[in-house]
Protein backbone atom coordinates (compact mmCIF):
# COMPACT_ATOMS: atom_id res chain seq x y z
CA UNK A 1 0.00 0.00 0.00
CA UNK A 2 2.54 2.29 0.96
CA UNK A 3 6.32 1.82 0.84
CA UNK A 4 8.66 3.80 1.51
CA UNK A 5 12.65 3.74 0.98
CA UNK A 6 15.45 5.84 2.19
CA UNK A 7 13.04 8.66 2.78
CA UNK A 8 15.53 11.54 4.27
CA UNK A 9 14.56 15.51 4.98
CA UNK A 10 16.71 18.21 6.38
CA UNK A 11 16.15 21.59 7.47
CA UNK A 12 18.80 23.38 7.00
CA UNK A 13 21.33 21.61 8.97
CA UNK A 14 18.25 19.80 11.40
CA UNK A 15 17.93 15.77 9.90
CA UNK A 16 14.05 15.64 10.51
CA UNK A 17 14.46 12.11 8.66
CA UNK A 18 16.91 9.66 8.16
CA UNK A 19 16.85 7.02 5.84
CA UNK A 20 13.98 5.85 6.95
CA UNK A 21 12.59 2.53 5.28
CA UNK A 22 9.08 1.15 5.98
CA UNK A 23 5.93 -0.50 4.43
CA UNK A 24 2.79 -0.40 5.34
CA UNK A 25 0.94 -3.02 4.14
CA UNK A 26 -3.43 -3.07 2.94
CA UNK A 27 -5.76 -2.70 5.60
CA UNK A 28 -3.00 -2.53 8.97
CA UNK A 29 -3.07 -0.05 11.33
CA UNK A 30 0.38 1.01 11.21
CA UNK A 31 1.59 3.10 14.64
CA UNK A 32 4.38 6.13 13.86
CA UNK A 33 5.47 5.89 17.91
CA UNK A 34 8.09 8.44 19.09
CA UNK A 35 8.46 11.20 21.24
CA UNK A 36 8.48 15.00 20.13
CA UNK A 37 10.63 15.98 17.60
CA UNK A 38 10.99 12.44 16.53
CA UNK A 39 10.39 13.52 12.63
CA UNK A 40 6.73 11.65 12.68
CA UNK A 41 4.79 14.79 11.44
CA UNK A 42 7.18 15.44 8.80
CA UNK A 43 6.97 11.85 7.66
CA UNK A 44 3.05 12.53 7.15
CA UNK A 45 3.73 15.40 5.87
CA UNK A 46 5.42 14.18 2.86
CA UNK A 47 3.14 11.46 2.36
CA UNK A 48 0.80 14.80 2.02
CA UNK A 49 2.88 16.47 -0.34
CA UNK A 50 2.77 19.32 2.39
CA UNK A 51 6.44 19.25 3.18
CA UNK A 52 9.36 18.38 0.44
CA UNK A 53 11.45 15.31 0.80
CA UNK A 54 15.25 15.39 -0.08
CA UNK A 55 16.05 12.03 -1.16
CA UNK A 56 14.35 8.80 -0.82
CA UNK A 57 11.34 6.94 -3.02
CA UNK A 58 7.83 6.73 -1.82
CA UNK A 59 5.17 4.90 -3.34
CA UNK A 60 1.29 4.96 -2.53
CA UNK A 61 -0.96 2.15 -3.96
CA UNK A 62 2.04 1.39 -6.59
CA UNK A 63 2.44 5.13 -7.54
CA UNK A 64 5.21 7.09 -7.16
CA UNK A 65 4.71 9.93 -5.10
CA UNK A 66 5.55 13.46 -6.96
CA UNK A 67 5.28 17.08 -5.00
CA UNK A 68 2.73 18.12 -8.06
CA UNK A 69 0.88 15.31 -8.74
CA UNK A 70 -2.61 15.38 -6.93
CA UNK A 71 -3.22 12.29 -8.18
CA UNK A 72 -3.24 10.25 -5.45
CA UNK A 73 -4.77 12.83 -2.65
CA UNK A 74 -8.44 11.25 -3.39
CA UNK A 75 -7.29 7.66 -1.95
CA UNK A 76 -6.00 9.70 1.19
CA UNK A 77 -7.99 11.31 4.34
CA UNK A 78 -5.79 13.29 6.25
CA UNK A 79 -6.43 14.04 10.14
CA UNK A 80 -3.39 16.66 10.85
CA UNK A 81 -2.21 17.19 14.23
CA UNK A 82 -2.84 20.93 14.35
CA UNK A 83 -6.69 21.49 14.48
CA UNK A 84 -7.18 23.29 10.77
CA UNK A 85 -10.98 23.27 10.34
CA UNK A 86 -12.26 27.15 9.08
CA UNK A 87 -13.60 28.96 12.08
CA UNK A 88 -15.73 31.20 10.08
CA UNK A 89 -17.92 27.88 8.94
CA UNK A 90 -20.64 25.83 11.12
CA UNK A 91 -19.78 22.14 11.43
CA UNK A 92 -21.79 21.13 7.90
CA UNK A 93 -20.07 23.53 6.19
CA UNK A 94 -16.85 22.71 6.86
CA UNK A 95 -17.90 19.04 5.72
CA UNK A 96 -19.80 20.82 2.83
CA UNK A 97 -16.71 22.38 1.73
CA UNK A 98 -15.03 19.50 1.94
CA UNK A 99 -17.58 17.44 -0.15
CA UNK A 100 -17.25 19.85 -3.00
CA UNK A 101 -13.21 20.33 -3.01
CA UNK A 102 -13.09 16.48 -3.38
CA UNK A 103 -15.88 16.84 -6.21
CA UNK A 104 -18.26 14.21 -4.37
CA UNK A 105 -22.12 14.64 -6.28
CA UNK A 106 -24.65 16.93 -4.19
CA UNK A 107 -26.69 13.95 -3.64
CA UNK A 108 -23.60 11.48 -2.38
CA UNK A 109 -22.52 14.99 -0.07
CA UNK A 110 -26.00 15.27 1.87
CA UNK A 111 -25.90 11.51 2.61
CA UNK A 112 -22.31 10.83 3.15
CA UNK A 113 -22.61 13.75 5.36
CA UNK A 114 -25.52 12.76 7.38
CA UNK A 115 -24.22 9.28 7.72
CA UNK A 116 -20.67 10.82 9.06
CA UNK A 117 -22.20 13.26 11.34
CA UNK A 118 -24.01 10.64 13.24
CA UNK A 119 -21.36 8.14 12.73
CA UNK A 120 -18.60 10.62 14.92
CA UNK A 121 -21.99 11.56 17.23
CA UNK A 122 -21.91 15.13 16.02
CA UNK A 123 -25.19 15.02 14.40
CA UNK A 124 -27.08 17.61 16.91
CA UNK A 125 -24.03 19.85 16.42
CA UNK A 126 -24.69 20.11 12.50
CA UNK A 127 -24.98 24.28 12.42
CA UNK A 128 -22.84 25.00 15.32
CA UNK A 129 -19.23 27.21 14.90
CA UNK A 130 -16.60 24.94 15.20
CA UNK A 131 -15.10 27.10 17.79
CA UNK A 132 -17.76 26.40 19.93
CA UNK A 133 -17.10 22.58 19.84
CA UNK A 134 -14.94 21.00 22.47
CA UNK A 135 -11.44 19.65 21.48
CA UNK A 136 -12.75 15.98 21.08
CA UNK A 137 -14.96 17.03 18.95
CA UNK A 138 -12.79 18.80 16.56
CA UNK A 139 -10.95 15.91 16.32
CA UNK A 140 -14.12 13.64 15.54
CA UNK A 141 -15.08 16.59 12.60
CA UNK A 142 -11.86 16.19 11.23
CA UNK A 143 -11.71 12.76 11.41
CA UNK A 144 -15.51 12.50 9.88
CA UNK A 145 -13.89 15.73 7.06
CA UNK A 146 -11.47 13.03 6.54
CA UNK A 147 -13.25 10.04 5.84
CA UNK A 148 -15.82 12.06 3.32
CA UNK A 149 -14.55 11.22 0.25
CA UNK A 150 -14.42 7.81 1.22
CA UNK A 151 -10.47 7.45 0.84
CA UNK A 152 -8.45 3.94 0.85
CA UNK A 153 -6.02 5.03 3.28
CA UNK A 154 -6.02 7.63 6.57
CA UNK A 155 -3.33 9.33 8.09
CA UNK A 156 -3.76 10.16 12.15
CA UNK A 157 -1.13 12.72 13.41
CA UNK A 158 -1.70 12.64 16.81
CA UNK A 159 -5.40 11.91 17.15
CA UNK A 160 -5.45 12.12 20.91
CA UNK A 161 -3.40 14.78 22.14
CA UNK A 162 -4.80 16.82 24.65
CA UNK A 163 -7.92 14.73 24.89
CA UNK A 164 -9.52 12.84 28.20
CA UNK A 165 -9.18 9.83 28.81
CA UNK A 166 -12.62 9.20 28.07
CA UNK A 167 -13.09 10.76 24.80
CA UNK A 168 -9.45 9.07 24.10
CA UNK A 169 -11.35 5.82 24.24
CA UNK A 170 -13.84 6.48 22.18
CA UNK A 171 -11.68 8.04 19.35
CA UNK A 172 -9.84 4.60 19.54
CA UNK A 173 -13.24 2.68 19.16
CA UNK A 174 -13.73 4.72 16.08
CA UNK A 175 -10.08 4.44 14.34
CA UNK A 176 -10.69 0.33 14.95
CA UNK A 177 -13.92 0.14 13.82
CA UNK A 178 -12.90 1.88 10.95
CA UNK A 179 -10.02 -0.29 10.22
CA UNK A 180 -12.04 -3.59 10.50
CA UNK A 181 -14.12 -1.49 7.05
CA UNK A 182 -10.84 -2.31 5.54
CA UNK A 183 -9.43 1.53 5.67
CA UNK A 184 -5.77 1.56 5.94
CA UNK A 185 -4.70 3.67 8.94
CA UNK A 186 -1.49 5.08 9.68
CA UNK A 187 -1.31 6.73 12.81
CA UNK A 188 1.39 8.61 14.63
CA UNK A 189 1.66 9.13 18.74
CA UNK A 190 3.82 9.47 21.64
CA UNK A 191 1.04 7.76 23.78
CA UNK A 192 2.81 4.02 24.18
CA UNK A 193 -0.55 2.74 25.16
CA UNK A 194 -2.15 3.93 22.00
CA UNK A 195 0.13 2.27 19.70
CA UNK A 196 -0.45 -1.03 21.90
CA UNK A 197 -3.95 -0.46 21.79
CA UNK A 198 -4.76 -0.39 18.22
CA UNK A 199 -1.51 -0.68 16.46
CA UNK A 200 -0.76 -4.20 14.50
CA UNK A 201 2.42 -3.16 13.32
CA UNK A 202 4.92 -0.24 15.46
CA UNK A 203 7.66 2.04 13.75
CA UNK A 204 9.76 3.50 16.81
CA UNK A 205 11.11 6.98 15.84
CA UNK A 206 13.82 8.54 17.25
CA UNK A 207 15.77 11.83 15.83
CA UNK A 208 14.35 11.25 13.11
CA UNK A 209 15.77 7.56 12.32
CA UNK A 210 13.56 4.59 12.43
CA UNK A 211 15.12 2.26 15.02
CA UNK A 212 12.74 -0.66 15.21
CA UNK A 213 9.54 -1.52 13.27
CA UNK A 214 7.92 -4.61 14.19
CA UNK A 215 4.36 -5.92 15.83
CA UNK A 216 3.89 -4.88 19.67
CA UNK A 217 4.42 -8.68 20.13
CA UNK A 218 7.44 -8.98 18.65
CA UNK A 219 9.02 -6.44 20.33
CA UNK A 220 7.45 -7.32 23.66
CA UNK A 221 8.98 -11.15 23.06
CA UNK A 222 12.28 -9.83 21.80
CA UNK A 223 13.14 -7.91 24.83
CA UNK A 224 11.81 -10.87 27.26
CA UNK A 225 8.01 -11.21 28.24
CA UNK A 226 8.52 -10.58 31.66
CA UNK A 227 9.76 -7.65 33.83
CA UNK A 228 11.38 -7.13 37.05
CA UNK A 229 11.39 -3.96 38.45
CA UNK A 230 12.99 -2.92 41.72
CA UNK A 231 15.07 0.37 43.46
CA UNK A 232 18.16 0.56 43.95
CA UNK A 233 20.15 3.09 45.42
CA UNK A 234 21.08 4.01 41.24
CA UNK A 235 17.02 4.43 40.93
CA UNK A 236 14.76 1.91 39.19
CA UNK A 237 16.33 -0.94 37.97
CA UNK A 238 14.71 -3.39 35.06
CA UNK A 239 15.46 -6.80 33.99
CA UNK A 240 14.23 -8.74 31.12
CA UNK A 241 13.27 -12.47 30.95
CA UNK A 242 11.82 -14.75 28.87
CA UNK A 243 10.38 -17.08 31.08
CA UNK A 244 8.09 -16.66 33.96
CA UNK A 245 9.99 -19.46 36.48
CA UNK A 246 13.75 -17.16 35.48
CA UNK A 247 11.82 -14.33 36.54
CA UNK A 248 10.57 -15.27 40.13
CA UNK A 249 13.95 -16.92 40.83
CA UNK A 250 15.36 -13.61 40.12
CA UNK A 251 13.24 -11.85 42.53
CA UNK A 252 13.74 -14.34 45.63
CA UNK A 253 17.54 -13.53 45.02
CA UNK A 254 17.31 -10.10 45.29
CA UNK A 255 16.71 -8.81 49.20
CA UNK A 256 14.82 -5.56 48.32
CA UNK A 257 10.93 -5.17 46.99
CA UNK A 258 10.59 -6.32 43.57
CA UNK A 259 7.67 -6.66 41.25
CA UNK A 260 6.89 -8.99 37.85
CA UNK A 261 5.00 -7.28 35.23
CA UNK A 262 4.46 -7.73 31.59
CA UNK A 263 6.87 -6.08 29.26
CA UNK A 264 5.63 -2.66 27.46
CA UNK A 265 6.61 -0.48 24.68
CA UNK A 266 8.41 1.87 26.93
CA UNK A 267 10.70 -0.48 28.11
CA UNK A 268 10.82 -1.38 24.36
CA UNK A 269 11.81 2.42 23.61
CA UNK A 270 13.58 2.99 26.81
CA UNK A 271 16.34 -0.10 25.92
CA UNK A 272 16.54 1.09 22.27
CA UNK A 273 16.99 4.74 23.24
CA UNK A 274 18.11 4.92 27.00
CA UNK A 275 15.25 6.98 27.31
CA UNK A 276 11.92 7.69 27.59
CA UNK A 277 9.21 8.31 25.41
CA UNK A 278 7.31 11.16 27.15
CA UNK A 279 9.14 12.79 29.87
CA UNK B 1 -11.83 24.06 -13.06
CA UNK B 2 -14.60 26.51 -12.74
CA UNK B 3 -16.05 23.96 -10.67
CA UNK B 4 -13.39 24.26 -7.99
CA UNK B 5 -13.14 28.01 -8.46
CA UNK B 6 -16.99 28.77 -7.80
CA UNK B 7 -16.16 26.16 -4.45
CA UNK B 8 -13.60 28.66 -3.14
CA UNK B 9 -15.80 31.72 -3.90
CA UNK B 10 -18.93 29.88 -2.42
CA UNK B 11 -16.50 29.60 0.78
CA UNK B 12 -15.92 33.23 1.13
CA UNK B 13 -19.06 34.12 -0.23
CA UNK B 14 -20.87 32.15 2.99
CA UNK B 15 -18.56 33.99 5.03
CA UNK B 16 -19.60 37.85 3.34
CA UNK B 17 -23.38 36.64 3.40
CA UNK B 18 -23.66 36.00 7.18
CA UNK B 19 -22.14 39.89 7.56
CA UNK B 20 -23.39 41.35 4.36
CA UNK B 21 -25.48 44.06 6.17
CA UNK B 22 -22.71 44.97 9.06
CA UNK B 23 -20.21 44.63 6.26
CA UNK B 24 -22.01 47.56 3.88
CA UNK B 25 -22.44 49.44 6.45
CA UNK B 26 -18.87 49.47 7.70
CA UNK B 27 -17.78 50.34 4.48
CA UNK B 28 -19.89 53.56 4.25
CA UNK B 29 -18.16 55.10 6.54
CA UNK B 30 -14.88 56.53 5.18
CA UNK B 31 -16.22 56.98 1.82
CA UNK B 32 -18.81 59.65 3.35
CA UNK B 33 -15.80 60.88 5.35
CA UNK B 34 -14.02 61.20 2.08
CA UNK B 35 -17.01 62.61 0.83
CA UNK B 36 -17.95 65.40 3.72
CA UNK B 37 -14.13 66.32 4.07
CA UNK B 38 -13.10 66.78 0.34
CA UNK B 39 -16.54 66.91 -1.47
CA UNK B 40 -18.32 69.75 0.76
CA UNK B 41 -15.45 71.01 2.61
CA UNK B 42 -12.23 71.26 0.54
CA UNK B 43 -14.20 71.17 -2.69
CA UNK B 44 -15.87 74.33 -1.72
CA UNK B 45 -13.03 76.07 -1.25
CA UNK B 46 -10.57 75.22 -3.46
CA UNK B 47 -11.18 75.87 -7.18
CA UNK B 48 -10.07 72.26 -9.11
CA UNK B 49 -8.81 71.56 -12.69
CA UNK B 50 -12.01 72.05 -14.96
CA UNK B 51 -14.62 71.73 -12.98
CA UNK B 52 -16.11 70.99 -9.30
CA UNK B 53 -14.15 69.20 -7.19
CA UNK B 54 -15.85 66.77 -5.96
CA UNK B 55 -16.32 65.56 -9.35
CA UNK B 56 -12.68 65.58 -9.86
CA UNK B 57 -12.39 63.32 -6.41
CA UNK B 58 -14.83 60.62 -6.69
CA UNK B 59 -13.21 58.85 -9.06
CA UNK B 60 -10.20 58.89 -6.88
CA UNK B 61 -12.28 57.79 -3.73
CA UNK B 62 -13.51 54.83 -5.78
CA UNK B 63 -9.71 54.03 -6.78
CA UNK B 64 -8.38 53.85 -3.55
CA UNK B 65 -11.09 52.38 -2.12
CA UNK B 66 -11.58 49.57 -4.10
CA UNK B 67 -8.13 48.98 -3.81
CA UNK B 68 -7.64 48.79 -0.31
CA UNK B 69 -11.28 46.67 -0.02
CA UNK B 70 -9.88 43.57 -2.77
CA UNK B 71 -6.28 43.60 -1.12
CA UNK B 72 -7.42 42.91 2.30
CA UNK B 73 -10.19 40.78 1.36
CA UNK B 74 -7.89 38.72 0.04
CA UNK B 75 -4.35 39.71 1.98
CA UNK B 76 -4.84 39.37 5.39
CA UNK B 77 -7.49 36.57 5.81
CA UNK B 78 -5.27 34.31 3.41
CA UNK B 79 -1.98 35.10 5.04
CA UNK B 80 -3.95 34.06 8.89
CA UNK B 81 -4.68 30.62 6.65
CA UNK B 82 -1.64 30.28 5.89
CA UNK B 83 0.27 30.80 9.02
CA UNK B 84 -2.21 30.55 12.08
CA UNK B 85 -5.02 28.75 10.83
CA UNK B 86 -3.35 26.42 8.76
CA UNK B 87 -7.04 26.02 6.55
CA UNK B 88 -5.14 26.95 3.13
CA UNK B 89 -3.43 22.93 4.12
CA UNK B 90 -7.15 21.97 3.29
CA UNK B 91 -6.82 23.57 -0.48
CA UNK B 92 -3.28 22.24 -0.44
CA UNK B 93 -4.31 18.69 0.24
CA UNK B 94 -7.45 18.43 -1.94
CA UNK B 95 -7.64 17.54 -5.31
CA UNK B 96 -8.13 21.01 -7.19
CA UNK B 97 -5.12 23.13 -8.79
CA UNK B 98 -3.43 25.86 -7.01
CA UNK B 99 -4.64 28.35 -10.50
CA UNK B 100 -8.67 27.32 -9.57
CA UNK B 101 -7.21 29.04 -5.68
CA UNK B 102 -5.79 31.67 -6.77
CA UNK B 103 -8.57 32.46 -9.12
CA UNK B 104 -11.34 31.66 -6.75
CA UNK B 105 -9.71 33.80 -4.11
CA UNK B 106 -9.41 37.06 -6.33
CA UNK B 107 -12.75 36.33 -7.54
CA UNK B 108 -13.77 36.90 -3.97
CA UNK B 109 -11.96 39.82 -3.38
CA UNK B 110 -12.91 41.46 -6.38
CA UNK B 111 -16.59 40.81 -5.24
CA UNK B 112 -16.00 42.69 -1.97
CA UNK B 113 -14.48 45.31 -3.87
CA UNK B 114 -17.22 45.81 -6.00
CA UNK B 115 -20.05 45.76 -3.39
CA UNK B 116 -18.31 48.67 -1.80
CA UNK B 117 -17.46 50.84 -4.95
CA UNK B 118 -21.35 50.24 -5.71
CA UNK B 119 -22.03 51.79 -2.25
CA UNK B 120 -19.62 54.91 -3.00
CA UNK B 121 -21.27 55.07 -6.18
CA UNK B 122 -24.60 55.82 -4.86
CA UNK B 123 -23.27 57.73 -2.19
CA UNK B 124 -21.62 60.14 -4.30
CA UNK B 125 -24.99 60.52 -6.41
CA UNK B 126 -26.43 61.48 -3.03
CA UNK B 127 -23.25 63.47 -2.55
CA UNK B 128 -24.15 65.68 -5.83
CA UNK B 129 -21.74 64.41 -8.22
CA UNK B 130 -21.52 64.23 -11.49
CA UNK B 131 -20.17 61.34 -13.44
CA UNK B 132 -20.95 58.96 -16.68
CA UNK B 133 -21.01 55.44 -15.04
CA UNK B 134 -20.74 53.34 -18.28
CA UNK B 135 -19.07 50.37 -19.18
CA UNK B 136 -16.06 51.48 -19.58
CA UNK B 137 -16.00 52.50 -15.92
CA UNK B 138 -17.04 49.41 -14.47
CA UNK B 139 -14.29 47.73 -16.74
CA UNK B 140 -11.80 49.91 -14.92
CA UNK B 141 -13.09 49.84 -11.56
CA UNK B 142 -13.38 45.73 -12.06
CA UNK B 143 -10.09 45.89 -13.28
CA UNK B 144 -8.75 47.52 -10.15
CA UNK B 145 -10.30 45.40 -8.29
CA UNK B 146 -8.53 42.60 -10.11
CA UNK B 147 -5.45 43.80 -9.75
CA UNK B 148 -5.27 44.39 -6.10
CA UNK B 149 -6.92 41.49 -5.47
CA UNK B 150 -4.35 39.58 -6.80
CA UNK B 151 -1.76 41.65 -4.91
CA UNK B 152 -3.20 40.87 -1.98
CA UNK B 153 -2.47 37.16 -2.40
CA UNK B 154 0.98 38.29 -3.42
CA UNK B 155 1.50 39.95 -0.18
CA UNK B 156 -0.04 37.26 2.14
CA UNK B 157 2.10 34.62 0.33
CA UNK B 158 5.14 36.68 1.12
CA UNK B 159 4.60 38.40 4.39
CA UNK B 160 6.15 36.32 7.42
CA UNK B 161 3.30 37.76 10.19
CA UNK B 162 0.03 39.40 10.55
CA UNK B 163 2.34 42.56 11.87
CA UNK B 164 4.18 42.29 8.13
CA UNK B 165 0.52 42.40 6.33
CA UNK B 166 0.09 45.72 8.39
CA UNK B 167 3.07 47.27 7.39
CA UNK B 168 3.06 46.44 3.91
CA UNK B 169 -0.99 47.99 4.08
CA UNK B 170 1.37 51.29 5.68
CA UNK B 171 4.09 51.37 3.68
CA UNK B 172 2.70 50.53 0.60
CA UNK B 173 -1.17 51.32 0.11
CA UNK B 174 -1.46 54.01 2.45
CA UNK B 175 1.06 56.37 0.47
CA UNK B 176 -0.30 54.44 -3.11
CA UNK B 177 -4.09 55.95 -1.60
CA UNK B 178 -2.77 59.57 -0.94
CA UNK B 179 -0.37 60.07 -3.74
CA UNK B 180 -1.52 57.78 -7.06
CA UNK B 181 -3.69 60.70 -8.48
CA UNK B 182 -6.56 59.97 -6.35
CA UNK B 183 -7.29 63.44 -4.58
CA UNK B 184 -4.98 65.92 -6.92
CA UNK B 185 -3.06 65.38 -9.76
CA UNK B 186 1.24 64.77 -9.99
CA UNK B 187 1.59 67.49 -12.33
CA UNK B 188 2.58 70.43 -9.68
CA UNK B 189 4.99 67.16 -7.70
CA UNK B 190 8.87 67.40 -8.52
CA UNK B 191 9.75 65.34 -12.01
CA UNK B 192 11.28 62.59 -9.99
CA UNK B 193 8.13 61.72 -7.57
CA UNK B 194 6.15 62.12 -10.72
CA UNK B 195 8.08 59.60 -12.75
CA UNK B 196 7.71 57.56 -9.76
CA UNK B 197 4.00 57.85 -9.63
CA UNK B 198 3.82 56.62 -13.08
CA UNK B 199 5.34 53.03 -12.38
CA UNK B 200 2.46 52.56 -9.49
CA UNK B 201 -0.64 51.06 -10.55
CA UNK B 202 -3.02 53.00 -9.19
CA UNK B 203 -2.13 56.06 -10.69
CA UNK B 204 -3.24 54.40 -13.46
CA UNK B 205 -6.36 53.50 -12.55
CA UNK B 206 -6.65 57.37 -11.15
CA UNK B 207 -6.18 58.14 -14.75
CA UNK B 208 -8.37 55.92 -16.51
CA UNK B 209 -11.28 56.05 -14.10
CA UNK B 210 -11.39 59.82 -14.72
CA UNK B 211 -11.29 59.43 -18.32
CA UNK B 212 -14.34 57.10 -18.30
CA UNK B 213 -16.19 59.42 -15.85
CA UNK B 214 -15.54 62.50 -17.79
CA UNK B 215 -16.05 61.33 -21.82
CA UNK B 216 -16.74 58.23 -21.23
CA UNK B 217 -13.37 57.05 -23.15
CA UNK B 218 -11.00 53.93 -22.16
CA UNK B 219 -7.33 55.10 -21.19
CA UNK B 220 -5.75 52.20 -23.16
CA UNK B 221 -1.97 52.54 -21.95
CA UNK B 222 -3.90 53.16 -18.58
CA UNK B 223 -5.80 49.52 -18.93
CA UNK B 224 -3.32 48.17 -20.81
CA UNK B 225 -0.32 48.61 -17.60
CA UNK B 226 -3.17 47.54 -15.36
CA UNK B 227 -3.97 44.57 -17.27
CA UNK B 228 -0.05 43.70 -17.00
CA UNK B 229 0.12 44.35 -13.34
CA UNK B 230 -2.72 41.74 -13.08
CA UNK B 231 -1.96 39.28 -14.84
CA UNK B 232 2.16 39.45 -13.44
CA UNK B 233 0.71 39.23 -9.98
CA UNK B 234 -1.79 36.05 -10.78
CA UNK B 235 1.37 34.55 -11.92
CA UNK B 236 3.55 35.47 -9.06
CA UNK B 237 0.25 34.15 -6.85
CA UNK B 238 0.24 30.82 -8.78
CA UNK B 239 4.12 30.43 -8.22
CA UNK B 240 3.98 30.60 -4.76
CA UNK B 241 1.23 28.42 -4.30
CA UNK B 242 3.29 25.85 -5.58
CA UNK B 243 6.06 26.29 -3.44
CA UNK B 244 4.28 26.58 -0.50
CA UNK B 245 5.89 23.70 0.92
CA UNK B 246 8.73 23.36 3.63
N1 LIG C 1 9.00 23.80 9.30
C1 LIG C 1 10.08 23.39 9.97
N2 LIG C 1 11.22 24.10 9.89
C2 LIG C 1 12.32 23.71 10.55
N3 LIG C 1 12.40 22.62 11.31
C3 LIG C 1 11.30 21.86 11.44
C4 LIG C 1 10.09 22.21 10.77
N4 LIG C 1 9.16 21.28 11.08
C5 LIG C 1 9.77 20.40 11.89
N5 LIG C 1 11.05 20.73 12.12
C6 LIG C 1 12.03 19.98 12.92
O1 LIG C 1 12.04 18.64 12.48
C7 LIG C 1 12.11 17.76 13.57
C8 LIG C 1 10.94 16.79 13.52
O2 LIG C 1 9.75 17.47 13.81
P1 LIG C 1 8.32 16.78 13.73
O3 LIG C 1 8.22 16.03 12.47
O4 LIG C 1 7.31 17.83 13.97
O5 LIG C 1 8.36 15.79 14.96
P2 LIG C 1 7.17 15.04 15.70
O6 LIG C 1 5.94 15.19 14.90
O7 LIG C 1 7.64 13.63 15.81
O8 LIG C 1 7.05 15.68 17.04
C9 LIG C 1 12.15 18.61 14.82
O9 LIG C 1 13.48 18.73 15.22
C10 LIG C 1 11.59 19.92 14.38
O10 LIG C 1 12.15 20.96 15.12
MG1 LIG D 1 4.14 15.91 15.45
Amino acid sequence: MISINKLTKKYGERTALAEVSLTIGQGEIFGLLGPNGAGKTTLIRILNRLTAFDSGEITMQGTPLTMNSKALQTAIGLVPQHINLDGELTVLENLELHGRLYHLPKEERKVRIKELLSYVELADRADDFVQKLSGGMKRRLMIARALLHQPRLLFLDEPTVGLDPQVRRRLWDLILSLSSQGLTVLLTTHYIEEAEALCQRVAIMEKGRLIACDTPQAMRQKLGTYAVEWVDSAGIKTEFFTERPKALSFIEQLAGNAVLRDTNLEDVFVELTGRKVSP
Amino acid sequence: MIYDIITVCWRDWLVLKRRLGRFILARMISPILYLVAFGWGLGSQIQAYQGRYIDFVVPGILALNSMLLSFNAVGSPLNMSRLYHKTLEEYLVAPISYTSFVFGKILSGMLRGFISSSVIILLAYLFGAHFKLGLVFWFVLVLNCALFAALGFVAAMYMGSHEEMANFNTYVLTPMSFLCGTFFTADRLPVLMQYVLEVLPLTHTSHALRQAAGSGELLWSSALVMILYTAGFIGISIVKMRQCKE
